[in-house]
């Protein structure tokens, strides 16, 4: 490739914002991989819809991550010229689209957690953060509304979408738990008041989610199941990639083309 | 997305949209969906991408009573030669100002 990743100075808060920035870019990017391929057209307008919101947080944390750094990044920067292990997001949102089922588990999941976070965020410290959430929360909200929905009927549709839907959260369960975590950085960040502790999310996030399983006829798996972790540190699944690649092969190929 | 006819599984919807408060919601177009829940989201995702409405209201297709194009000229040519039923005749007297 033509051009060179960038290094990024990751005190605490770019670090943070980074993360939550790459969770929406890497999730929006995998939805925009359904364009053309829906379903329906109904449901391929969804993907888009949820993808552009997802990307819209994205350019708004990589933003701020480039205005707290001062180093003469932007978000083009953050998006394009970073590789897989500078790349910040959890396991969960860069898993492939697999089928529907997995698709709409994998929204689920995400944004069952984004709703409650983004909407305990609006009440951080940082006027910044806490204006990105009160967008991201309605936004996020929505998802969860539409992926619940849906998971209700694939869960208790037909045998093959009902066996279609336990695959898929039997293979992204383990990626949950990465949601909940966090480091020394953030715990920094949380004393002080800019961010929430993702962990107190895990409960009410499990109860909504009952909800959802026992609407569908689903079981909800053990809490205490090994979960991965990685994606926040830089330790990927092979698939982000491949993802990488094909998002970033034009503007490293022609670095400040326009279109 | 405009379907003549139904599938088995997703049937036609008619989607209406309330631009702002104290406007009729307007038939803005049609889409094929499940039920009535799914109806609703995917009017959401397709026609209220760009702030069109605050309302929606989803109908089915199968509900709607329309007159047969056939009897257009029984139903609607009669009142061409009526046109004063059209308030323009009446004279309002200077006082009254604007109505």
């Amino acid at each position: 490739m033509a051009t060179t990743s960038i290094s990024v100075a990751e005190t605490p808060l770019v670090l943070y914002a980074l993360r939550r920035a790459d969770d929406a870019l890497i999730l929006g990017h995998r939805l925009s991989q359904w364009i053309g391929r829906g379903p329906t057209l109904e449901e391929e307008m969804a993907f888009g819809n949820f993808g552009l919101d997802l990307i819209g947080q994205a350019r708004a944390l990589y933003a701020y991550a480039a205005a707290i750094e001062a180093a003469g990044h932007d978000e083009d920067d953050f998006a394009y010229l970073r590789d897989a292990p500078q790349y910040r997001n959890l396991l969960l949102v860069e898993q492939p689209n697999g089928d529907f089922a997995v698709t709409m588990l994998r929204q689920l999941f995400y944004s069952a957690f984004a709703d409650f976070y983004w909407r305990a965020m609006m009440t951080s410290r940082d006027a910044t953060l806490a204006a990105i959430a009160a967008k991201s929360e309605k936004e996020s909200a929505y998802h969860f509304s539409h992926a619940a929905e849906w998971v209700i009927r694939l869960g208790d549709g037909t045998a093959e979408s009902h066996a279609r839907t336990e695959a898929a959260c039997e293979a992204l369960w383990p990626f949950t738990g990465e949601m909940f975590e966090s480091d020394a950085a953030e715990r920094e960040l949380c004393d002080a008041g800019t961010i929430i502790d993702p962990a107190s999310l895990r409960v009410p996030w499990r109860a909504r989610l009952g909800e959802v399983f026992a609407a569908a006829g689903l079981a909800l798996p053990a809490p205490d199941r090994w979960m991965q972790r990685g994606g926040r540190s830089g330790r990927h699944s092979e698939h982000l990639g491949h993802l990488l690649a094909e998002m970033q092969i034009l503007p490293r190929s022609f670095p400040g083309a326009e279109w | 997305m405009a379907g003549t006819g139904k599938t088995p599984t997703t049937p036609l919807w008619e989607v209406f949209i309330r631009s702002r408060g104290g406007l009729a919601h307007r038939h803005v177009g049609s889409l094929h969906a499940a039920d009535a829940t799914l109806a609703l989201h995917a009017a959401r995702d397709l026609f209220t991408r760009r702030g069109e409405g605050v309302s929606l209201w989803i109908v089915p297709a199968s509900a709607i009573i329309a007159s047969d194009p056939a009897d257009a000229g029984m139903l609607f040519e009669p009142t061409g030669s009526k046109i004063y039923r059209h308030p323009t005749f009446y004279e309002v007297p200077e006082e009254v100002g604007h109505m």
